[in-house]
């Protein structure tokens, strides 16, 4: 019986190996429970396609982006010129992520401090597998005809100007894809970014993610799609506050992906 | 004839363009006492955000009917100024409309559509006044805009009306004059909008019409001198700072933050790593982050001075609209008026920048700052690409590396990520326990 591999950059490197892309799986991505699923998704259609790949597994270690968007620079750079050596060390030459975040600070940040690589978000890789044809979609799935929303997280959207790869990944799946209120340069936070997620809100009305998932519900979307693990959190909680976790489901892209192929 | 109107035109003329150039002195240096920062790359790119962004108002067409009213104040302000040449020449050469014997019937044709710009512009701004203090539209009632930035686009509103209003009661005058066969007054034939107030002024003599037409004619020349003048002390400076200010964009992608060089130098000495300028220590330690104005760049306060109160950023910004106390215009108006106080200070031999206040705390505190999503909203929405994010962020640096005054959750945060890698309180060993389920299952 052959398994899915999940190969380190370690275990190639000893056997003289490069693979083609470094997946940077990303700290929730590793521990998060929910994202877990998001990561093992990502790594069944790697698997599946047939991608070159590896993980950094035990040697990867936070970007650093909750440190340097709370103002903790030298944290920050420690952790940045860590995983720079390492990646290096590796001679990395493309990294794809499923975090956002992760995505944004290794593209974004890194050369300044000596990591150069060709970097993206895990939407943009599947976009290309389904226009190459690599991964081939029933199409028929748990999704079919179903409404979803697509919630752009801002570190993919605003900050990078990527919207429309993870528009066309949901389109594949022959779904109706229905726009939120606010969406693509307009769309809200779901309120964990700039180390949002590590504290508690500061004084308010309202929290920011019930505020997000009240314009999600709206849509009247079966289920609610992102491309990011904080906002999977956040707006999974959100759909709990209303009490609507029946009904409304969070998916990552690569799980929609992953149901559809059936693996 | 007497010389007496033209030598009191120069008078006039010269006092206002000594106190502009005053205030002009005065509004580069406080832009200047941000740090230095080079941004003149990618010149091309540059003209092009300009011409588009500010120029084109593309980002203001965001919003459509806003965006179109503002188009007609825009087209009418630029246009309407041609005719400023005018007034200008014939009050230095004491002659009365020097262009309409030139142009001929096409001058006909240019003071129609004045006209018709002075009367959109004229509507535009009652409809302005009519959303900030009837309807009161919700971005404009904030509690930033309380007092002084009120009644300052008030003003500005009503004082483009009265302009407005001066150009056509002096176009209505000077036809009526003209039509009555007064030789210094030139007939140009239909002057539609003007020509609707003419039953206004019929009743008058020539003797009080010509003295209503000059009231009207110097009124709106010196008024808008003064108004040049005001400009300066005003929100409105955006009308010629949106140019500079989308020249001098962030081209980068939003979500990138700029590095400090001075702390990569500690880090990699840490690290034992190499670096290329070790060799040459500081001259001075430098402050992390941003506390006050000098900490920030030019760039920034120039940002700030763009700064037309609109309150986009503000009507976008997830924090504000789920009632915290950041409003992204806020930082941008307490930027402002810091400057402005270290500037005054600085003229009268005050205390500059030592006077015991800082931006960090007298005009920003730090629940503003911690409230920030860091998510780019404000920047996108800013019509003239102003940043109050990298402020934010420049002041989080200042109060997490210089104070050690984050809030608790993200010191446990910071802890975590220098014993264990990662954010949360897991063991670094379990980082790949995620792959031992995945590694069992059958590939299908």
């Amino acid at each position: 019986m052959s398994t899915y591999q999940v190969p380190t950059m370690a275990e190639m490197a000893s056997k003289g190996e490069t693979p083609e892309v470094l997946f940077w799986v990303g700290c929730a991505g590793s521990f998060d429970d929910r994202y877990k699923a998001v990561t093992q998704a990502f790594v069944k259609i790697l698997n599946k396609v047939g991608v070159s790949f590896a993980v950094l597994g035990p040697e990867e270690a936070c970007t650093g982006d909750p440190a340097r968007r709370s103002g903790n620079e030298f944290l920050f750079q420690m952790q940045a010129v860590a995983n720079i050596q390492v990646m290096n060390g590796y001679k990395v030459k493309k990294v794809v992520t499923a975090c956002p975040h992760c995505f944004n600070t290794i593209k974004n940040e890194y050369p300044a401090l000596g990591g150069n690589y060709e970097v993206i978000h895990h939407s943009q890789f599947l976009q290309q597998l389904i226009n190459e044809g690599k991964v081939a979609l029933k199409g028929g799935g748990d999704f079919k005809g179903k409404k979803i929303t697509f919630h752009d997280s801002c570190y993919l959207g605003r900050a990078n100007d990527v919207y429309e790869a993870p528009r066309e990944v949901i389109k594949a799946l022959d779904v109706e894809l229905v726009e939120m209120k606010r969406c693509r340069t307009k769309g809200l936070c779901c309120g964990a970014g700039g180390a949002q997620m590590f504290k508690e809100p500061e004084p308010g009305k309202k929290d920011i993610n019930i505020e997000r998932t009240e314009e999600a519900l709206a849509t009247g979307a079966n289920a609610i799609a992102v491309g990011c693990p904080f906002c999977l959190t956040m707006m999974t909680d959100g759909v709990k506050n209303k009490e609507k976790e029946e009904d409304v489901k969070v998916f990552d892209l690569a799980e929609m992906i992953a149901k559809d192929m059936g693996i | 004839m007497s010389f007496l109107p033209q030598v009191l035109f120069i008078a006039i003329l010269a006092v206002a363009g000594v106190i502009l150039a005053r205030r002009i002195k005065f509004l580069r240096r406080n832009i200047m006492l941000g740090k230095g920062e080079t941004r003149n790359d990618q010149p091309n790119e540059r003209w092009k955000t300009m011409m588009l962004v500010a120029f084109g108002q593309q980002k203001m067409f965001k919003r459509f009917l806003p965006a179109f009213l503002h188009l007609l104040i825009y087209v009418g302000f630029v246009v309407i100024n041609l005719e400023v040449l005018e007034f200008i020449l014939d009050g230095l050469l004491g002659t009365h409309r020097l262009f309409a014997p030139i142009l001929g019937s096409v001058y006909t044709v240019a003071m129609n559509m004045f006209e018709f710009l002075a009367v959109a512009v004229l509507l535009a701004c009652v409809v302005f006044l009519t959303r900030r203090n009837v309807s009161k539209v919700e971005r404009f009632t904030k509690p930033e805009m309380k007092g002084w930035p009120t009644m300052d686009a008030n003003l500005i509103l009503v004082i483009e009306i009265i302009l407005m209003m001066a150009i056509l009661t002096m176009n209505a005058t000077d036809q009526i004059l003209a039509n009555r066969g007064d030789e210094h007054y030139v007939a140009l034939g239909t002057l539609f909008f003007s020509s609707l107030i003419q039953p206004l002024f019929e009743g008058f003599s020539n003797g009080t019409l010509v003295v209503i037409e000059r009231f009207a004619w110097w009124f709106h020349i010196v008024g808008i001198l003064a108004f040049a003048v005001y400009v300066t002390y005003s929100k409105h400076l955006h009308i010629f700072l949106a140019f500079p200010n989308t020249w001098y964009s962030n081209l980068k992608p939003k979500g990138e933050m700029v590095n400090m060089p001075e702390v990569t130098n500690e880090v990699n000495m840490m690290l034992g790593i190499p670096t290329e300028n070790a060799s040459e220590p500081p001259a001075e330690i430098p402050r992390f982050g941003a506390k006050d104005i000098n900490d920030l760049t030019w760039v920034n306060v120039m940002n700030a001075y763009s700064c037309t109160e609109c309150g986009r950023c503000t009507s976008e910004c997830p924090a504000n609209l789920t009632g915290k106390k950041l409003s992204p215009r806020k930082i941008m108006m307490d930027v402002r008026d810091r400057a402005e106080e270290v500037g005054k200070s600085l003229d009268s031999g005050g205390p500059r920048l030592e006077d015991g206040k800082s931006l960090l705390g007298d005009y920003i505190t730090k629940e503003e700052l911690n409230a920030c999503t860091s998510c780019n909203a404000c920047v996108e929405a800013c019509p003239v690409n102003i940043d109050p994010l990298s402020i934010i962020l420049n002041m989080r640096r200042y109060v997490a590396m210089e104070e050690s005054g984050t809030p608790a959750q993200w010191n446990a945060m910071f802890q975590n990520m220098e014993t264990s890698f990662s954010p949360w309180k897991f063991s670094p060993q379990d980082r790949f326990n995620w792959a031992e389920k995945v590694k069992e299952e059958e590939l299908k």
